[in-house]
């Protein structure tokens, strides 16, 4: 019997995540051995995580302030006469060398002080604390689309390749793929709000909803549902739904074409003939059997398309007033305010890192000589 | 495996879909809904807020000792909380005397001292809109001798006699507003006499409460029902950041938003007719000027320069890509101000610039420029573009960000600089302090006379000096009018159109407005009705 090997863990950006150590059979040794030893595989990952964050916050650093846009101006105004500017300029710290802005920086966030963004005005671990999970339900809601129509659809299209479904599956992965995402949003707009009025408009909630709910997980409609507001709950599902399936279309279209693949590989084993000649049901093979094997790949290429969508959909994010991560971190990249667009990356980052590591156990929990 | 027909598939999703339909014909009689861009504001603090959305804001959470009638801006800065005022001899003080009666949000009593400190406080602060006080000759140092309290009127001491209107403007501005000394003592961090704090909350007396502020997002006023001007009648005010103008126009259509207020052209083209569905057209204080870098060998040459004004087709943009939106005029002074010119002399002649150019000998020439990637200036670039190649002048455009830019212009790098000038505070002097004001043109300097290396004549220079302490306001009108009809001749900077904002909204809305050429929106007075 073949089996696909895991392919996931590695692929998944930033390079130098941390995989999940597997742990060699204790030889006979007591508790307390074993114990030492997942200490140290969980110090080993940690380690890991901070060294990968860290060289990511170097690099962020770096192109920041490379870049040709000065954060001065953008706290002085165009207007301030060159004494302003520079007295701003030494407040900021700009004056320092780079390695030390780094350094102050790095002991600022250590001790849990992200500073303050010059664009919003607020302190950053406030604005992540409202724009992440904005994205991060979004997201979750594009992928949950995305799986529950790709990966069927990518089963069906390679059960029954060459049918109406594997033809259909191909141009919705084809127009997934060429059409413009800003094109697809507003025509979505125009036509379940604008037209139809089948869906909210632009924002996260309407106007008469907005700070109804108390805020626990700020998922509005996780916290919606906990305070049993379901109008609440209707209104934020009404307002998600449109953005949400414009980006489940697009991880669809990534993660029904990969499916497909991964099922074609399995169809085509002998062990799928052997099930088959023993009389099992068509339903029973493919399912029960080619699919059970593409769960690891599928599982890696799930992790990737929610992780690009929790980047945040800069376009999207626009087009549907949503104030998410990928509109906050382009937005004051622009402006030159590095606190905010590193405490973007940390979050962004600690995201990949998470989800990588989440797939590896799931590796384990999905393929038995993993475990 | 079970088998759905493409019938029941479609069924079921719309019977999934159907009840979301979350939109009403119209959001509540007591709040007003305006959509805009807001992504700009970074303070709420009066001391430091100097960005147009930021303004918005503070307008309506703050009082000033004087404020404009939004039915009625024409008549200039009106008593607010001051009641009256009286100059001394000297004409280098002035006197304003406080309302009785007066509270703050906080239910503290508005004090000649909250007066005092608030213009203490923004000039110690020294953020960016503090040269608008600073400019009457006060400094952090002597600041707290020039402004003072007594009893229930608060003294301002300049440096000079300026004149009254001048100073009165000045105070209409944001960086005047009265702030809640008492409120705001109470969350000082260090030196920084509160402005972490006012960034984000507020203290004042105006009209509305800031009920949040989530940056990017939204802005939520409530209605302070023992405002001293009377109880809004809108009880709360909502500002979405919807950037998208097709976003807003579905909105505004769906009836879930009362203003939209970024439109573009076409989209207001799309909206005018509908049922329901109103524009209101109101003259702003921004400016569209050109500025000739006297850097540049062939921008500083006077033939160069006045060839340049019949290479404009101002009445093709204003009727295109412009319309609507930007007006023709060709003066520093915007419409709306004392001693406004409505001359605009310059017309679209090619053939007038090729006679001057070959009169001067001019053959030809290349200029490479650097311009903001917006679309309004690329298209007003590659209009120039195209008239200067038919003079036989060939313009290179550079696109950059907004940001490069306004380094390049910083540093006098930019030849030919398209792009738009907002005036600080409700006065000339506002606009002529920075075209026609260039004190040190070898030195350091910031105003943009001195970015595009104009020397401006000393004779200039004195005029504009004078008209800033000419008491007569008719005299000092007629000094404006003049200053610019020698600027309209002679200078290498060229204002071309002036900002018409086009506000879109439902008809029910009543009184609104954007606060004209002088100030900002203010919503006190809107009301909603059949």
């Amino acid at each position: 019997m073949t089996r696909t090997a895991p392919t996931g863990g590695q692929a998944l950006p930033p390079a130098g995540a941390a995989p999940v150590p597997a742990l060699p059979p204790a030889p006979g040794s007591g508790r307390l051995a074993a114990t030492g030893r997942r200490a140290r595989a969980l110090g080993g990952i940690l380690l890991s995580l901070a060294l990968t964050l860290l060289g990511l916050l170097l690099v962020t650093f770096i192109i920041g302030r490379v870049m040709p846009i000065d954060p001065v101006l953008k706290v002085v105004g165009e207007r301030a006469t060159p004494e302003q500017y520079e007295a701003a300029r030494q407040a900021m710290g700009l004056d320092q060398p780079l390695a030390v802005q780094f350094l102050t920086y790095i002991g600022d966030v250590l001790r849990g002080d992200f500073g303050r963004s010059i664009s919003t005005g607020h302190p950053v671990a406030e604005d992540l604390r409202r724009v992440f999970p904005a994205t991060l339900e979004l997201a979750a809601m594009g992928t949950l689309i995305g799986v529950l129509a790709g990966v069927p659809l990518g089963v069906v299209a390679a059960a029954r390749r060459g049918g109406w479904v594997d033809q259909i599956a191909r141009v919705a992965a084809l127009v997934g793929y060429s059409m413009p995402i800003f094109w697809l949003g507003l025509m979505g707009l125009l036509v379940f709000y604008g037209i139809l009025g089948w869906v909210g408009g632009p924002g996260r909630q309407d106007i008469l909803y907005d700070g109804m709910v108390p805020e626990v997980t700020r998922l509005l409609l996780i916290d919606s549902a906990l305070a049993g507001d379901w109008g609440a709950f209707r209104d934020a599902f009404g307002h998600i739904i449109l953005p949400a399936s414009l980006l489940g279309y697009f991880s669809l279209a990534y993660i029904s074409r990969m499916t497909r693949s991964f099922m074609l590989e399995q169809l085509s084993a002998e062990y799928i003939t052997t099930a088959r000649v023993k009389g099992l049901s068509e339903g029973r093979v493919v399912w029960g059997h080619a699919f059970r094997n593409i769960a690891v790949p599928l599982v890696t290429v799930i992790a990737l398309s929610f992780g690009s969508l929790l980047e945040g959909s800069v376009l999207t994010e626009i087009i549907f007033s949503w104030p998410g991560i990928g509109s906050y971190i382009t937005k004051t990249l622009l402006a030159g305010d590095m606190n905010a667009v590193l405490g973007g990356t940390i979050v962004v980052g600690v995201c990949f890192i998470g989800l990588n590591v989440l797939s590896d156990l799931l590796y384990r929990f999905l393929d038995p000589r993993a475990a | 495996m079970t088998r759905f027909s493409p019938r029941a598939i479609l069924l079921a999703s719309a019977i999934a879909v159907a009840p979301l339909s979350a939109a009403w014909a119209e959001t509540p009689a007591d709040v007003l809904v305006v959509a805009h861009t807001i992504d700009d504001i970074i303070s709420l603090d009066p001391a430091q807020s100097f960005e147009f959305s930021g303004n918005d804001v503070t307008q309506n959470l703050y009082s000033r000792l004087v404020d404009f009638d939004p039915l009625n801006l024409e008549a200039g800065f009106q008593p607010s909380l001051a009641e009256k005022w009286e100059v001394s001899e000297d004409g280098k003080t002035i006197t304003l005397t406080l309302r009785e009666g007066v509270t703050f949000q906080s239910g503290n009593p508005v004090r000649a001292e909250d007066a005092a400190w608030s213009l203490q406080r923004a000039v110690k602060l020294d953020k960016s809109p503090a040269f608008i006080l600073t400019q009457f000759g006060l400094t952090p140092e002597n600041v707290d001798q020039m402004v003072k309290a007594d009893g229930n009127t608060v003294s301002i001491t300049m440096d000079q006699p300026y004149a009254q209107s001048f100073v009165l403007n000045c105070l209409s501005a944001s960086v005047a507003s009265v702030i809640d000394k008492e409120t705001v003592l109470q969350h000082v961090e260090g030196d920084d006499l509160g402005n972490a704090w006012l960034t984000t909350n507020s203290a004042g007396s105006g009209p509305y409460a800031l009920a949040a502020w989530r940056p990017n997002e939204v802005v939520q006023l409530t209605a302070f029902e023992n405002y001293f001007g009377g109880a809004p009648k809108m009880k709360r005010v909502i500002v979405k950041n919807v950037q998208e103008s097709s976003a807003q126009r579905l909105q505004l259509e769906a009836g879930d938003i009362d203003v939209a207020r970024n439109l573009t052209p076409s989209d207001i083209e799309g909206v005018t007719g509908k049922e329901g569905i109103v524009i209101k057209d109101e003259p702003r204080g921004r400016i569209l000027y050109m500025g000739m870098s006297q850097r540049d060998p062939l921008l500083s040459q006077a033939p160069v320069q006045q060839a340049m004004r019949h290479l404009i087709d101002f009445e093709g943009m204003a009727n295109s890509f412009l319309k609507g939106q930007w007006r023709i005029h060709q003066n520093f002074i915007p419409e709306g101000y004392l001693g406004a010119s409505d001359e605009n002399p310059w017309t679209y002649d090619i053939e007038a610039a090729k006679k001057i150019l070959t009169d001067a000998g001019i053959t030809g020439g290349t200029i490479t420029t650097k311009v903001r990637d917006l679309r309004e200036y690329l298209d007003v670039a590659q209009t120039l573009q195209a008239s200067m190649a038919q003079a036989g002048l060939t313009l290179n455009i550079e696109q950059m960000t907004g940001a490069q830019v306004l380094d390049a212009y910083r540093a006098r790098e930019v030849p030919i600089f398209l792009g738009e000038w907002g005036p600080d505070y409700a006065d000339p002097q506002t606009n002529a302090g920075t075209f026609a004001w260039n004190p040190d043109n070898e030195g350091k300097g910031s105003t943009l006379a001195w970015r595009n290396s104009y020397a401006v004549p000393a004779a200039m220079q004195e005029a504009v000096k004078a008209a800033t302490l000419e008491g007569d306001s008719d005299k000092r009108k007629q000094m404006y009018l003049d200053i610019q009809a020698e600027y309209r001749a002679n200078a290498p900077i060229l204002p071309l159109f002036q900002r018409v904002e086009q506000a879109a909204m439902r008809d029910t809305v009543k009184d609104w407005s954007a606060g004209g050429a002088v100030t900002s929106v203010m919503y006190h007075q809107v009301s909603k009705g059949e």
